[in-house]
């Protein structure tokens, strides 16, 4: 009863085409803003932001990156590794290198290395389409590995292959703590998902949806594949690119390159196909259910063993994990097989005509 | 966002339920561990002979009078799991004492979050090798020996097998490694004994999680090389022994770092791994040893072990046991200083482990006689003296089959010293002053 737009009357285009139509999502999405921005600093311990918030914000943002290709463009990628290692590799170069280079331009210019190398691998899609593309994207996954394994100068010539960071500082004010970090992530996560809603709402964003459901069809009514297709490779490299950067500087401190293996390419499709294809808030939920789900099973299993007084090993843990995770994917697919954004939106529409939902 | 926020209520609610069980007069150590996974066969004896060691602990009396308790979390081997579990375990019971990675990986990302918590960073046997200089890495001890250490003696051995290191000009040396922080480390010290005999190094990586041998096999086919030295973990390893059967390599001329030299990695193999040398980190498989009685009489005799009883006294188990100890102890030693009966802070501990005193007549009396040598750390070398021996398969089990040998400092402490000057320029970190020494 609450949740209704009776009496919303929208008297200008500006009313009609802002992101929140409706007053009360404008409210709950305010609320909720002001409860990441001021509540969860106060509330959170050092744990929860270093080990579940700061790796859900960063991974989300990759998956709004992904989610632009795949879900709004069409173009499956298996290369999602491989670009956040290029942005995060060059991040770190741009650091090291080039002194007083300060860290958010870094982290950008990280982005837009990324995207080059997107945009790159993004060229076959001209010609190549649908799991065929997959193979060629996933060849960019392989190549990024092999070059930062092997081509000493992109690790500054780290004897290990491990490169690190530290002494972070945006604007002047270092960047050390969780909350400090946490704020930071938080605040990047909100302008690239506020940019990326508006893309896709924007003509641009029109374009990519119209290759994705015909690209002949789009074609002839006048939409340029070429540049359909390679400003959505740009577009997400460019994001998958910033939070690669973000996951290295931010979240890990030190990485090598499996920590931008084929197994994060394989998590960040798995989010988006979970959260939802095509909707900016599914990234949001695929992002939380893939890292917040394996933790809380982790911790959970071996409260509830105690419950009833078995103790289970950390092996027993970790399989059952995998296992109760992998039939909660199925089992979600099977329900909703467009994502948890459509349960969402779904709940959204039998809230609008309860008490009579159909 | 609802969901969001339900999940992160859930584990709120799981993290407060965990914390609530802080205590005094408990010393906690967090173990991180791995039982599953591409690397769970060697990850297991490991971590069964550290807890099993904490378990002796209690049974002695625990540290002067101060229990140890102890919590298990999984990486997988993986870097961001690693750093979950860290971040999980390092508040709890208040406050861990120690941490031990068992990855070379989460070790790298571990060293940029320590000093800043203020919790030691054990890594014995493994590790960044440039964390021996206590003055720029104040937190990390790569306690007994690194990877330059293992392959400063390996060359000394081959170079004694071949009659002094002037014969090894022109022999043809490969170099097999698991293709991460792990397999490169030695490469460094490799190329640098190289440049001074004038050997032939070929390096050959292989990716993760090293089941997939075939190309490399092929190299060394081609190759013929001299010596293969082979610095694989987990299944990497068995199966470059069997690579190495069906390749008709002679299995003596390999020689394995101390983490390629245990049971898992040749079982499989059983008669075909025969003749295949590895390194040993001063103990190898010790089942006569005073402490592995010890064990099986106090922990596994009353049906607290934790793993299979026969495999008490493997290489692997004997490590775990021995990185649990040296846990231990440095906590001991930071009593003498801080107060006897007390627990000890990270903070505290790291005083300890810094200034670690254990020779024989104390390393006798845990039981570690004929497995350890004395150990002593100080302020500039978190280190302390490299014993290694070198142990042979014959099919059944380890031998001995080298005298001791001792890494050469005059080659790595300049090494040393200029990577971790390197680190310190790298991060604008100051070297720790010598007044800094006594905190």
């Amino acid at each position: 009863m609450l949740y209704r737009e009776n009496g919303q009357f929208k008297t200008s285009y500006e009313a009609d085409q802002q992101i929140f139509p409706i007053l009360q999502d404008r409210i709950g999405i305010g609320l909720l803003l002001a409860f990441a921005i001021v509540g969860v600093p106060l509330l959170a311990d050092e744990y929860l932001f270093r080990a579940i918030l700061i790796p859900f914000l960063i991974l989300a943002l990759a998956a709004i990156g992904l989610n632009i290709l795949v879900g709004y463009c069409g173009q499956i990628s298996l290369g999602t590794g491989a670009f956040m290692a290029v942005g995060a590799y060059a991040a770190y170069n741009f650091l090291v290198r080039i002194d007083g280079m300060p860290m958010i331009a870094a982290i950008l210019l990280g982005g837009v290395c990324a995207t080059v190398v997107g945009v790159l691998f993004g060229i076959p899609s001209l010609r190549i389409k649908g799991l065929y593309l997959a193979v060629a994207t996933l060849a960019a996954q392989f190549f990024c590995d092999w070059a930062f394994l092997r081509i000493k100068w992109f690790t500054n010539d780290s004897a290990s292959g491990s490169v690190s960071v530290s002494n972070l500082s945006f604007l002047g004010v270092a960047i050390d703590t969780p909350v400090e970090k946490y704020l930071f992530c938080l605040g990047v996560v909100i302008v690239f998902a506020l940019i990326a809603k508006n893309l896709v709402r924007s003509h641009i964003g029109r374009e990519w949806m119209a290759i994705r459901d015909m690209d002949v069809a789009a074609a002839v009514i006048g939409i340029r594949p070429v540049y359909a297709k390679l400003t959505a490779f740009a577009v997400s490299s460019f994001m998958v690119g910033v939070a690669g950067a973000l996951w290295g500087f931010i979240h890990l401190g030190a990485w090598e390159p499996a920590a931008f293996s084929i197994d994060r390419s394989f998590q960040l499709l798995f989010m988006i196909i979970i959260g939802g294809l095509g909707s900016i808030m599914g990234s949001f939920f695929g992002a939380a259910f893939i890292v917040v789900l394996p933790i809380f099973l982790n911790q959970a299993l071996p409260a509830l063993g105690s419950l009833f007084g078995l103790e289970i090993s950390t092996a027993l843990v970790s399989h059952t994990e995998f296992m109760i995770f992998g039939a909660l994917i199925v089992f979600f697919l099977i329900v909703e097989p467009h994502g948890l954004a459509r349960l969402w939106s779904i709940g959204k529409e039998k809230m609008r005509l309860w008490p009579f939902p159909h | 966002m609802k969901f969001t926020t339900l999940a992160l209520c859930a584990t709120l609610a799981a993290a407060a339920a965990g914390s609530a069980f802080a205590q005094a007069k408990e010393q906690f150590f967090p173990v991180l561990s791995y039982r599953s996974g591409a690397y769970a066969p060697n990850g297991i004896p490991f971590a069964n002979g550290y807890v099993d060691y904490l378990k002796l602990t209690n049974a002695r009396g625990g540290i002067n009078g101060v229990k140890v308790i102890w919590e298990e979390c999984e990486t997988g081997y993986a870097t961001d799991r690693g750093v979950e579990c860290y971040e999980r375990l390092k508040g709890k019971n208040g406050g861990a004492t120690v941490f031990h990675t068992l990855s070379t990986g989460i070790t790298f990302a571990l060293t940029e979050k320590v000093p800043t918590d203020k919790i030691p960073l054990i890594t014995a046997g493994y590790g960044r090798s440039e964390s021996t200089d206590g003055m720029v890495f104040k937190w990390n001890f790569p306690l007994t020996g690194t990877y330059w250490d293992a392959a400063d003696i390996i060359l000394q051995h081959i170079a004694k097998k071949e009659g002094g290191w002037d014969k090894l000009r022109g022999k043809k040396i490969a170099h097999i490694f698991h293709d991460s922080p792990y397999g490169k480390e030695p490469i460094p010290l490799l190329q640098e004994r190289q440049k001074m005999h004038g050997f032939d190094l070929t390096l050959i990586p292989v990716t993760h999680p090293g089941v997939e041998q075939k190309a490399a096999w092929l190299q060394i086919r081609q190759l013929r090389p001299d010596y293969v030295l082979l610095w694989g973990w987990g299944v990497m390893n068995s199966t470059a022994l069997k690579e190495a059967v069906a390749t008709g390599y002679p299995r003596e001329k390999m020689y394995g770092v101390w983490w390629a030299g245990a049971e898992p990695d040749v079982k499989d193999v059983g008669d075909g791994a025969k003749g295949y040398n590895a390194l040993t980190l001063q103990h190898g498989a010790e089942p006569n040893s005073a402490i592995v009685k010890e064990v099986l009489d106090k922990v596994h005799a009353k049906g607290q072990g934790t793993g299979p009883k026969e495999e008490v006294g493997e290489v692997l188990y004997m490590r775990g046991l021995k990185a649990a100890m040296l846990s231990v102890e440095g906590v001991r030693r930071a009593q003498e200083r801080y107060g006897k009966g007390k627990v000890m802070t990270g903070e505290q501990a790291r005083w300890g482990y810094e200034n670690l005193a254990l020779d024989q007549k104390k390393l006798d009396a845990l039981g570690f006689a004929g497995v350890l040598r004395p150990i002593s750390t100080s302020c500039a070398d978190h280190r302390g003296d490299v014993w290694a021996r070198i142990h042979t398969w014959d099919g059944k089990k380890w031998n001995f089959s080298s005298d001791w040998y001792q890494s050469d400092q005059t080659i790595i402490k300049p090494m040393i010293k200029s990577a971790a000057d390197k680190y310190a320029a790298e991060k604008k970190l100051a070297r720790r002053d010598v007044s800094d020494c006594q905190t």
